[in-house]
């Protein structure tokens, strides 16, 4: 199992998660609650790929074509 | 003349002396043209990619979808955080096999992958009758940010030409490099116009963000959430994933993939494009912060212009100035790679395949002369279209109907064959193109289905379709292909 599949969790959060997060209560900073959990998945979707860039070994050894 | 429209102006001809001046230095033969010898770093590759995210459907239709449709409009910052994940692996992948065979379009990947030129044509022409609509959309979407930023002073019918002939003369004259020059005024005004104005409309209308949205949830119940039916739960995922599919498989978005210099770009892409993506969120706030201070209020399609009518409500001339100047720039820079990618198509795959003998030169230079032909039909269906919005809907699911085609030539042993990707394609588009001129959805095709079903996107019948057809064929052609080889053995 590698850090990868990290990467299958935004989906997650959208085809199960949405059921759930689809109301207006509770509001977190200012959102609804359906606007907060989109935007908590995208900020959590950069994370997640800054955590796979980092392991990913094909992006060690610098910047070459 | 008022000041709004001098710094329209002003900022239209900066970008036609950024997009020229891009030539600079550069033999611009077709590679250098299309895909701008693949020599652009983490930044233009980024502003190019960033280029698809506010074009003026985003300005306009995502403020314009807040306003007028509420909660479904989330959907479009799933659909571009999703899309990046899969950019992660795809787009290097892409990038990479381009680079090995010198591919130039979308379809010189498919001719290569497959081996087979008929499909290059096909994959040509379906990408062209998807991105004319796209293209009028953009154009549709400058005359009226024009038209009302200079307060009534120039007709949208000549913003459509003045924003038609800046465009065609820097892409005639440096391609996608002049494109990639434009993003960056684009991307900069944007921000900074985009960031202000979803701080301040709530704040000034509302006093905050939240009290706005108490306010909206107070006067429309249910507005901010899905609803039962409809754009459902279920409508909504599944137009995210399709959605988030189809990110890629236009053609343009496929060829501005091999500009890049070396593969590395994309997976630094991946990390920061959704974050960069959240300024989305204020074009929804102003979009929201339109729903109980225009009056009177905008109804159906002119709800797009909600962003533009309250400024202009709000705001002194020459800020509604750079408004506009904003808004036609997202117009301006979607526009040139959309007339550069069908440019590239027509001549690279279309022409050459019917005329195998014509020189590298002389498809180049039709390239060129192709681009204020482009530019003109799309003026036509501007001036003459009628159910525009019905077509770049259309668009969208065409596109999507590459997709299998393109994943599965990734795999180790590709199980489908070019047949197969042919009727799969063919087939997916079928249903597609029925459904739209029919206006058909999954519950007036299958009414005794359960509402959820009924809900779903109507791309998902077409791309199962798309598959079931794919495999049939594939699994057909691949025993009869090998027949064919024992037979000539025996």
């Amino acid at each position: 199992m590698g850090v990868k599949w990290l990467a299958a969790l935004p989906f997650l959060a959208l085809i199960v998660g949405m059921f759930f997060a689809n109301r207006t209560e509770p509001y977190v900073l200012g959102m609804p609650f359906i606007l907060f959990w989109t935007v908590l998945w995208v900020v959590l979707t950069s994370v997640i790929m800054f955590i796979v860039y980092r392991t990913d070994p094909v992006n060690r050894g610098g910047d070459r074509s | 003349m008022n000041s709004a429209l001098i710094v329209i102006l002003l900022v239209l001809l900066l970008s036609i002396y950024l997009g020229v001046q891009a030539r600079r230095g550069k033999t611009m033969n077709l590679e250098q043209w299309s895909t701008a010898g693949r020599s652009f770093g983490t930044l233009f590759v980024f502003l190019l990619s960033a280029g698809e995210i506010y074009t003026t459907f985003t300005f306009l239709g995502g403020s314009g979808w807040a306003y007028g449709k509420g909660g479904p409009t989330f959907y479009i910052l799933w659909y571009g955080a999703l899309a990046y994940i899969l950019s992660y692996w795809l787009l290097p992948a892409i990038w990479r096999y381009a680079k090995q065979h010198n591919l130039l379009s979308q379809s010189d990947f498919f001719v290569a992958k497959y081996n087979s030129p008929a499909l290059g044509v096909l994959v040509s022409l379906i990408g062209i009758i998807a991105m004319i609509p796209y293209l009028v959309t953009q154009l549709k979407g400058l005359g009226a940010i024009m038209q009302i930023a200079s307060y009534g002073s120039i007709s949208s019918t000549l913003a459509v030409w003045i924003g038609v002939i800046a465009v065609t003369i820097y892409v005639m004259a440096s391609g996608v490099h002049g494109t990639a020059w434009t993003a960056v005024l684009k991307d900069g005004l944007v921000l900074v116009v985009v960031v202000f104005l979803g701080i301040y409309l709530p704040v000034h209308y509302y006093g905050g963000i939240g009290q706005m949205f108490h306010a909206i949830d107070q006067a429309k119940p249910g507005y901010l959430t899905l609803p039962a039916k409809g754009n459902s739960v279920y409508w909504f995922i599944s137009t995210v994933l399709l959605t988030a599919l189809g990110f890629y498989t236009w053609p343009h978005a496929f060829q501005a993939v091999y500009t890049a210099k070396n593969e590395q770009t994309f997976r630094r892409n991946a990390m920061v494009f959704p974050l960069y993506q959240l300024i989305l969120l204020f074009v929804f706030f102003v979009g929201f912060a339109a729903i109980l201070t225009v009056k009177p209020p905008l109804q159906g399609s002119a709800g797009d212009n909600s962003l533009l009518v309250l400024s202009v409500q709000t705001f002194p001339k020459w800020v509604v100035g750079l408004i506009g100047a904003s808004g036609l720039l997202c117009a301006i820079v979607p526009g040139s790679l959309l007339l550069t990618t069908s440019a590239t198509m027509i001549s690279k795959n279309l022409y050459k395949v019917i005329n195998p003998k014509a020189s590298d030169e002389s498809v180049s230079r039709l390239a060129h002369c192709l681009v204020p032909v482009v530019a003109l039909i799309a003026l036509y269906f501007t001036f003459n279209g009628q159910s525009i919005v019905a077509l770049l809907l259309m668009g969208y699911s065409l596109v999507t109907q590459f997709f299998p085609a393109i994943v599965f030539s990734f795999m180790k042993r590709n199980p489908i064959t070019k047949w197969g990707a042919i009727f799969g394609i063919l087939a997916g588009e079928l249903v597609v193109a029925y459904t739209t001129i029919t206006s058909k959805t999954v519950g007036l095709l299958l009414p005794f289905m359960p509402q959820w079903v009924k809900d779903l996107n109507i791309g998902i019948v077409a791309m199962v379709v798309n598959l079931i057809v794919t495999f049939a064929v594939s699994a057909f052609t691949r025993s009869a292909g090998a027949q064919a080889r024992s037979a000539v053995n025996a």
